[in-house]
């Protein structure tokens, strides 16, 4: 088997913000002037959006990239469809090559369906001869005979789709680089699109796939890359690959969170939060909670010097980013006198968790005592997902379209009763006496 | 690296041909003037100058009636003109492109350039009915035209590669051009005749790269004037170097299209 593709040691550096050169030619102009030039580059000016990647793909297989968004995916695909260049490393792609970044690159809105048939096939590499050849076949596909001479800009976007996709169908690569473009479209074309895909498969040529739907990369793929922060985090067999990703998104694990790696936190890290732990009244640990449950909050911490007086506390908010209650040891008068260095945890105990149904996001802080040091901050780095329980003792379903929070409560029809006597009574005075 | 572009442009023939197709089409669908832009633009042009340089000013015109002296100057001018005008945009109004799929860049700027071809032809028309009118004789020198609208190309190409190419970095580039414009009109002997630039300063006006196509374009219709080999040929050569300087720059530029547009 020949190799389609190499990726070796692929690297690819972006420069963000202010380190990005002047823009205009005004500024360069002024800029070289003052000499500005020979400033440094700082390091956070610049991000590694790929690190060091290596892979090689054989001719014929159908490999799924996943990640999570912002991991590198598009801009490796990027790279491999000579788009872009990388920073070090090399890449080599054997073959005629393909890239669908996008359904319908190259339309333009005053040319006709038919006319921009032939600019599509062309951009993406089809001979004027082929689109000729194929031009009945992918007016079929797309279901647009009737609309083939009008300007595409009377299409809706689904139509701009389907024609757009028409074409991609009819491609004829060697290797085939696919970008999530079936993250747009109704169910039905979704399908038709995953069955392209499949033709396209059969044809023994290689094809990349990057996309988050998950169900149709097992399907597809005989192999999957995981793409994480830049770098190759797995690579093998598809439903190993997909199952470990999927649990480092959601968490399978017995800790509710593992904040010992999460960078994105303030504070000067005197104290800081490893992780936190769901526990039932018995102390086992638990993953989901039910509405209403009474539970158990653990908030394991580490600290590096002995520290008086703090404050531990936490914000949650609702995945819209609402607010719905912040508590801490402040809030509720707790003096601690010191945290030793080393490990510990502290305890909340909630008797009744009066939440509805949802997902939660939990923001952890410890300050000093008046607020004014930050020892650390982790925001949402906790997930609680509250799950439904028969809370009105109703059998009813209720979520998170009833609000956010539910109270201890009893309907009391006492009061209604008297007018349900008085209409009874009513009714049978009106109504004719029969014998 | 060189003969590596050249296959794979000529690989992408195809969608340079189909650029340019969709230039013209997009141009001529929708206008209401349609076809009559491509020769109202040098028209009205040669009208005005007629008006204000031949009889206002008297500007001498080498014994030739002015309106053709000027428009014969003003055909290749206004397709190196118009032409750079939209490719050194070319790039950046097709950003979408340069980011979702790969192509040899360079197509985008050349086929404006082969668009303008027609506009060109449209506007060599009226050149014909003018010849006609003022009964030029014409004489087989009249047959280089091809050439010399071939140099008007290599002319308009190498300066929109540098253009198209600095635009996408230096964005303001496109607003500098209209008044680089405007002075490179008046540096280029349209309005008036070689003859009446002072003999010591032609040399430094030669190195202009549209005189060389100017002159040479109005002596295949008039070969009476006199034609300068040296100056012409010194022009002609700087038209190359700017080409091949121009396509070096845009080689070099276009690694980084799609990170910074």
């Amino acid at each position: 088997m020949s190799i389609a593709i190499t990726v070796e040691h692929l690297s690819k550096q972006y420069q963000i913000g202010h380190a990005q050169r002047s823009t205009t030619l005004r500024e360069a102009l002024t800029g070289l002037m003052k000499l500005s030039f020979l400033r440094n580059w700082q390091q956070e000016d610049t991000i590694w959006a790929l690190r060091d990647v290596s892979f090689s793909i054989e001719r014929g297989e159908t490999v799924g990239i996943i990640g999570r968004n912002g991991a590198g995916k598009s801009t490796l695909l990027k790279i491999l469809s000579k788009i872009t260049y990388p920073t070090s490393g090399e890449i080599k792609v054997g073959g005629k090559v393909a890239a669908l970044l996008e359904v319908g690159t190259g339309f333009h809105q005053e040319l006709t369906g038919r006319e921009n048939i032939y600019m599509n096939g062309s951009i993406l590499g089809m001979r004027k001869k082929e689109v000729d050849r194929k031009l009945d076949a992918i007016i079929e596909f797309s279901g647009l005979e009737k609309f083939l001479d009008t300007p595409i800009k009377r299409y809706s976007s689904g139509m701009r789709l389907r024609l757009g996709f028409a074409v991609a169908a009819h491609l004829d690569p060697d290797v085939l680089i696919v970008d999530e473009v079936l993250a747009v479209g109704d169910a039905a074309f979704q399908k038709k699109c995953l069955n392209a895909m499949e033709n396209l498969r059969a044809g023994a040529r290689t094809v990349l796939f990057v996309s988050h739907n998950l169900a149709a990369v097992e399907n597809l793929c005989q192999r999957c890359i995981w793409i994480d922060g830049g770098q190759v985090r797995m690579d093998g067999k598809s439903r190993p690959v997909i199952e470990a990703y999927l649990g480092s998104v959601t968490g399978t694990q017995a800790l509710a969170a593992d904040l010992d790696d999460v960078q994105n936190r303030r504070g000067n890290g005197r104290i800081r939060y490893r992780a936190v732990e769901f526990l039932s009244p018995e102390g086992i640990s638990q993953r989901v909670v039910r509405a209403g449950d009474p539970v158990v909050m653990r908030f394991h911490y580490v600290v590096s010097e002995p520290t008086p007086h703090p404050s531990l506390g936490f914000r949650m908010y609702t995945d819209l980013g609402t607010l719905v209650t912040e508590t801490s040891t402040w809030h509720h008068g707790i003096n601690i006198p010191l945290l030793e260095t080393g490990k510990g945890y502290i305890d909340l105990e909630i008797d009744c968790l009066n939440l509805l149904p949802a997902k939660y996001a939990l923001s952890l802080w410890a300050t000093d005592d008046g607020g004014n040091v930050v020892y650390d901050n982790v925001e949402c780095g906790v997930t609680l997902e509250v799950e439904t329980a028969n809370i009105y003792q109703s059998g009813k379903d209720l979520d998170s379209r009833c609000g956010i929070v539910f109270f201890p409560q009893k309907w009391n029809l006492s009061g209604t009763l008297r007018t349900v006597r008085e209409s009874v009574k009513q009714a049978s005075q009106c109504a004719p006496q029969t014998r | 690296m060189t003969s590596d572009s050249i296959t794979e442009l000529w690989r992408y023939r195809e969608l340079l041909y189909f650029f340019a197709w969709r230039e013209i089409k997009v141009r001529y669908r929708q206008a209401a003037l349609g076809v009559a832009w491509a020769v109202i633009q040098p028209l009205f042009a040669m009208i005005i100058f007629t008006l204000l340089f031949g009889k206002l000013a008297r500007v001498p015109s080498e014994g030739i009636p002015y309106p053709i002296f000027c428009y014969t100057a003003l055909l290749p001018w206004t397709y190196f003109s118009s032409v750079l005008a939209l490719a050194s945009n070319s790039l950046v109004s097709n950003d979408s492109l340069l980011t979702k799929v790969y192509f040899p860049r360079v197509l985008l700027p050349a086929g404006t350039a082969l668009a303008g071809l027609v506009d060109l032809a449209i506007g060599s028309f009226l050149l014909v009915g003018l010849m006609l009118y003022y009964h030029v004789h014409t004489s087989w020198v009249l047959l280089l035209s091809p050439l010399v609208i071939l140099i008007t190309m290599l002319v308009t190409m190498g300066v929109s590669m540098v253009m198209a190419a600095a635009n996408v970095r230096y964005r303001d580039v496109r607003y500098a051009l209209p008044f680089l414009i405007q002075i490179w009109l008046f540096a280029t002997p349209i309005i008036y005749p070689v003859s009446m630039i002072p003999e010591r300063f032609r040399p430094i006006l030669a190195l202009n790269p549209c005189w060389g196509m100017v002159s040479a374009f109005r002596a295949c219709v008039f070969p009476q004037l006199p034609f300068d080999f040296k100056l012409i040929g010194t022009s002609i050569g700087v038209a190359v170097l700017l080409f091949l300087g121009g396509a070096y720059y845009f080689y070099r530029a276009e690694k980084s299209f799609a990170d910074v547009i």
